[in-house]
């Protein structure tokens, strides 16, 4: 046995550690910022946008919310006192994210016996106990309120339908589905340009597309006083956040 | 041409609506009964209109009970679902859908396919039809 210069035996001195470095993760590690952590445009005190950042990534802390896009299926089981076994479960195709800090919002829609329902489900409701990700794809808007005016069949889904396993970790697929839709009139009218939606097979005839086209204001992509750069805020805001989710 | 009005009848499955979604039910909407009564799926060249509500105010949210105008009688019944938007953790139906009963409270059919919002329990009145009911959202 080693005996150290004191005379006692040396204490025991494991080997150091092997470092893997996993090449994978270090390829891309995908930064992926929640749109309501981003602060809308206005003349507001930051401090108020940095006390709600604080509280949002206290409630992440403890309930984690996937990341998901306007076009995922979800599965959120909610809690619900007049519910047996006291817990709503609702399967549905995410519709619209709205709302800006802890009031964000989302919409899930699905046609359960030939009655479409939505429900608009608020992310940092205490209520909410799990949401799963059961489908992940991207289509080609950012909002699909179309889908009520489209046939009943591009809104249903199963409701006991299984998680699709991902093996990719980096890139989501887009779905470029072009929807069809039932005869008008529609709730809004989904050909003009304001909406500018590109999912849809519109059917109508030529003339009615032009015509839509008059509503159309091509001077607004140009306005200055509409722009909103929010890639440095973001920057920020994504520092902040995933420092303190790690701690 | 003048106005050419589509005649909407309730047996149709797609509900073409000429008016867009108002403040839930009130007086003169037309609704869509969901359960498996005879008077509520016989086709009736005329949809079913609600004619009175029963509330302070003449608007009917998901819970309140209405007189309907159906094949030229009169019946009361229960909204189970409307198109406004209402708080949120609450579903929204694609159509306004009601429930017909009898003045005591008792369902007058005997099953309910389509879901209903699980806000019905909450009043306990009403614990006839949610048993009929089959599918809960």
């Amino acid at each position: 046995t080693r005996v150290s210069s004191d005379g006692k035996p040396a204490k025991f001195q494991p080997p150091p550690k092997p470092v893997i470095i996993d090449k994978q993760k270090q390829r891309e590690e995908r930064r992926f910022l929640s749109p309501e952590f981003i602060p809308p445009r206005g003349r507001t005190d930051p401090l108020k946008f940095y006390i709600e950042r604080k509280d949002m990534i206290q409630r992440r802390k403890v309930f984690n919310i996937p990341e998901f896009y306007v076009g995922h299926i979800l599965a959120v089981t909610a809690a619900d006192p007049y519910a047996n076994d006291k817990a709503s479960r609702f399967v549905g195709i995410c519709i619209q994210r709205g709302g800006k800090g802890l009031g964000a919002t989302f919409v899930l829609r699905n046609v359960i016996e030939d009655q479409g329902v939505e429900i608009c489900y608020e992310l940092y409701n205490p209520r909410i106990q799990a949401i799963e990700v059961l489908k992940l794809e991207k289509r080609l808007d950012d909002n699909l309120m179309y889908l009520r005016d489209a046939l009943p069949e591009y809104s249903t889904f199963d409701v006991n339908m299984k998680p699709v396993s991902r093996l990719d970790h980096d890139e989501i697929p887009v779905n470029k589905l072009q929807v069809r839709m039932k005869p008008k009139p529609w709730s809004k009218r989904w050909e003009r340009p304001k909406y500018n939606i590109k999912g849809i097979k519109f059917e109508l005839p030529e003339k009615k597309m032009k015509e839509a086209q008059k509503w159309s204001q091509p001077w607004l992509e140009f306005d200055m006083l509409r722009e909103y750069d929010t890639s440095k805020i973001e920057e920020k805001i994504w520092k902040e956040v995933s420092e303190e989710l790690k701690k | 041409q003048g106005l050419l009005r589509r005649s909407v009848s309730h047996s149709f499955l797609s509900f073409a609506s000429i008016t867009g979604a108002c403040q839930a039910i009130q007086k003169l909407t037309r609704v869509r009964v969901v359960d498996n009564s005879t008077l509520g799926n016989t086709p009736y060249h005329r949809p079913p209109k609600c004619i009175h509500v029963y509330n302070k105010t003449g608007v009917g949210k998901v819970g309140d009970k209405i007189l309907l105008a159906i094949k030229g009688e009169k019946k009361k019944a229960l909204i189970v679902g409307h198109k406004m938007p209402g708080p949120s953790m609450t579903p929204r139906f694609d159509s306004n859908n009601v429930v017909l009963i009898e003045d005591n409270g008792n369902p007058v059919g005997t099953r309910i396919k389509t879901p209903i919002p699980y806000i019905l329990r909450r009043r306990g009145e009403y614990s006839k039809v949610l048993a009929i009911a089959r599918n809960f959202v």
